[in-house]
């Protein structure tokens, strides 16, 4: 192959999308890693402390596309504390001085600041997208210099981001000339909207497909939107919250039927049941649908929405919907792939909503059904392996029983069996979350089976460092493990040491791990950076006086080639 | 208290619970106090996290809603649902437009029960400046302005989710008013164990 000229050699790679691919191939010989490197256009990097930003620019200076995450997944949780790290600002000026090219850039927990975007929006002329999801430490301040100096911006993502609010004008900060915008997500944005000037831009964007507003957006002001922006395909409606004997909501029932191409619905952050009517006309094209932040929004009438659902291919739900609302979905809903039920009320021991016969019914009436999240109050190892009979398709499957260490109610057995039974049949399972009592028996079955699991999340359970080492020693494809509230030691640490290199990093909260242990850890596994995270005031201050055996709360490790981090608060220590 | 609908300040509000301090329910004020964390109780923390579902449901309710995690803290981030959401929820199903809350106060010796809504309080002052208001036809004494007035004869009790019988005041009141099934107002005999605990 290096006898043909490069460009031939380009064209061929060309065809090769996947990032794990490409990795290889540039691994093939010196002239394919350089043909590789100019040629690459989209890079992804999961952990942001794995490799220094100047070091990925420098090899790929042609990229048009960049993804970084930052925080460790247990961030959602609060498990992280507040400023650990994960700042977005040295890929932004790394970018700016080496890939002035660059078009793309998506954000995952880290931390960005109003000078960081607008450093972004001034140094890249073509910018075409920018998605941040869960990201903080910016404001609607920031979000005005991006709509300022990104001519030609296409795409505004904000998902579930913290954003300070500075004002509503950030809108009125697009230009008349802005006409480009194909997708404006502003969901989470807790302050007011400048209603005129959004309405104006969304008139002025023909192309624009995908708009998902704030909940401080009216119903007044959706009307006006929605009589502008006919082709929308995916729509996020704001508040929803509108009496339903006055015009405004006359208007909204008229509003829908004209969206043809309209197939993702969300939002509805105070819908009541009887708006939801308004959406009636368009539920048989619908393939997205979330309701999970409509609380008010009971079982019948979850009920009376979801049986014009036929072609719904996701579906997030809270509880509310019951095991009787799932049995609608598992009738009517036969092309589902993705279903999260999310609880409804957090705090107390609450009714049964959904249990696994609701979940049971779904697997067995939506046959296409690959991805799960699903929180509930009891599940049983007789539901789990039918389930695990009925839907072998599974790539992502993640169950949540709010009772951390709950048995299986009917026979008292831990659900070592059930899960036992999905990672058996379920061969393309990617992602795996675990809950209820558990023993080892559980992770010698995943260490067995789970092949091509790349992302286990574990709480709560095990008896003894056993269950770690299973993991570890099995599970090839393994590159995320997160672990709390376990009975994992040392031992289990230390056993398959070189494990951690073909991973990108390993969470342990509440474990039995020691200082000893993770110092050992470190000693023996230079390339991995051995995080210490203490917020316990009390010792860190003596740090160098603590005993190996003091145990510690939470460690992350990770694989890097960029050596310890030079941003690491007082309370991390990296062995 | 703090206004009800203000999630932020809830959750300041949680973290200044003395959690290890102020117990639920009388009978885990032990393991709660143990579990303040010095590292050697963080294993005590962990083995009882393991225990019975009652404590977790008061783990939930006290801890899920926080900020940045107290490392005293026992079951933070259980269940594992993004802040995002938690707040989003939270703010919405307070703030709500959904019917009241409406639950039955009954008190002891009096004919007839009244039915109040939970939601239209901003806090515990309130709440027990309107019992008062409301059945002072009944009573012979002043209610009790906070717990431990001694020589009071009445307090006020609630029926929570578990059917258990809880002295009002003890937990933040976004969680006693998302548990609290009925009220009952306590006289006589029975008032004086629960009214003088402190």
């Amino acid at each position: 192959m290096t006898y043909f000229p490069e460009e031939v050699v380009e064209h061929i790679f060309d065809f090769v999308g996947s990032h794990r691919d490409r990795n290889t191939v540039s691994t093939v010989c010196k002239a394919w890693y350089q043909v590789e490197r100019l040629s690459r256009r989209t890079v992804f990097v999961g952990n942001c402390y794995a490799i220094g930003p100047e070091r990925v620019m420098a090899r790929f200076p042609g990229i048009k596309s960049l993804s970084v995450k930052g925080k460790p997944h247990f961030a959602d949780f609060n498990l992280v504390p507040y400023d650990w790290g994960g700042f977005a600002l040295p890929w932004i000026v790394a970018a700016a001085r080496l890939c002035p090219g660059l078009e793309e850039l998506r954000l995952k927990r880290m931390v960005v600041t109003d000078d960081g975007l607008e450093l972004l929006a001034r140094s890249f002329p073509n910018f075409k997208s920018l998605v941040l999801i869960s990201c903080e430490g910016f404001s609607t301040d920031g979000l005005a210099t991006i709509a300022t100096y990104c001519r030609g911006l296409r795409e505004l993502d904000l998902q579930e981001n913290e954003v300070e609010d500075h004002g509503c004008q950030w809108l009125s900060f697009f230009p008349d000339s802005c006409t480009s915008l194909v997708s404006l997500n502003f969901g989470c944005l807790k302050g007011e909207v400048n209603g005129g000037a959004l309405e104006r831009l969304v008139a002025r964007c023909p192309n624009l497909r995908s708009l998902k507003l704030s909940p401080a957006v009216s119903v007044e002001s959706l009307n006006k939107i929605l009589a502008r922006a006919s082709h929308l395909v995916d729509l996020g409606t704001g508040s929803f919250a509108v009496d339903h004997r006055t015009d405004v909501y006359h208007m909204l029932m008229n509003s829908f039927p004209k969206f043809k191409s309209l197939r993702n619905l969300s939002g509805f952050w105070d819908a009541s049941p009887c708006c939801l009517r308004a959406v009636y006309p368009v539920c048989t094209s619908l393939t997205v649908l979330n309701l999970s932040y409509a609380p008010a929004i009971q079982g019948d009438d979850l009920i009376k929405i979801i049986c014009l659902c036929f072609k719904l291919q996701k579906l997030w739900v809270l509880d509310s919907i019951g095991d009787k609302g799932l049995a609608v979905v598992a009738s009517t809903c036969k092309e589902l792939q993705e279903l999260r039920v999310f609880p409804c009320d957090i705090y107390g021991a609450g009714t049964t909503s959904v249990t696994e016969e609701g979940l049971l019914a779904v697997s067995s009436g939506c046959p296409k059904l690959n991805s799960l999240l699903y929180f509930c109050y009891q599940m049983t190892n007789a539901a789990l392996i039918t389930i695990a009979k009925n839907c072998p398709h599974f790539t992502r499957f993640r169950l949540c029983i709010l009772d951390p260490g709950k048995p299986d109610p009917v026979t008292d057995q831990p659900l070592d069996e059930g899960f036992g039974a999905i990672v058996r049949s379920c061969k393309n399972l990617r992602r795996l979350s675990l809950s209820g009592r558990l023993t080892d028996q559980v992770f010698l079955y995943i260490g067995m089976y789970a092949e091509r699991l790349e992302m286990l999340s574990i709480a709560f359970a095990g008896d003894s460092d056993k269950g770690m080492i299973y993991v570890l020693n099995g599970c090839k494809n393994l590159r995320k493990l997160e672990i709390r509230d376990c009975p994992f030691g040392d031992i289990a640490l230390l056993k398959n040491v070189a494990k951690y290199e073909t991973m990108r990093s390993l969470w342990m909260s509440s474990c039995d791990i020691t200082l000893g242990g993770c110092k050992a850890l470190a000693a023996k596994m230079p390339r991995l950076n051995v995080e210490i995270i203490n917020e316990n005031e009390e010792t860190y201050e003596f740090e160098e006086n603590l005993s190996d055996l003091h145990k510690l709360e939470k460690i992350y490790v990770y694989r890097t080639v960029a050596g310890p981090r030079n941003d690491a608060p007082d309370f991390v220590w990296t062995l | 208290m703090e206004a009800a609908g203000e999630s932020l300040r809830d959750t300041e509000l949680r973290l200044g619970l003395p959690g290890t301090d102020a117990p639920e329910k009388p009978a885990s004020t032990v393991t709660r106090g143990g579990k303040r964390a010095l590292p050697e109780d963080d294993e005590d923390g962990y083995a009882k996290s393991n225990k019975s579902s009652e404590e977790e449901e008061q783990g939930e309710g006290d801890l899920c809603c926080q900020e940045p995690p107290a490392a005293k803290a026992q079951v933070v981030g259980w269940p594992p649902i993004r802040s995002y959401r938690k707040n989003s929820l939270h703010a919405r199903k307070v703030e709500g437009e959904a019917a009241g809350l409406y639950v039955k106060v009954s008190m002891d010796g009096a004919p007839y029960l009244r039915k109040i809504d939970l939601k239209v309080y901003k806090g515990y002052k309130e709440l027990r400046e309107a019992l008062d208001d409301m059945f002072k036809c009944f009573s012979l004494g002043e209610f009790p302005r906070k717990e431990g007035c001694s020589g009071s004869e009445y307090a006020i009790t609630y029926e929570d989710k578990d059917g258990d019988l809880m002295l009002v005041g003890d937990v933040p009141w976004e969680m006693f008013i998302s548990s609290c099934r009925r009220l009952r107002i306590m006289k006589g005999s029975e008032a004086r164990g629960l009214g003088s605990r402190h």
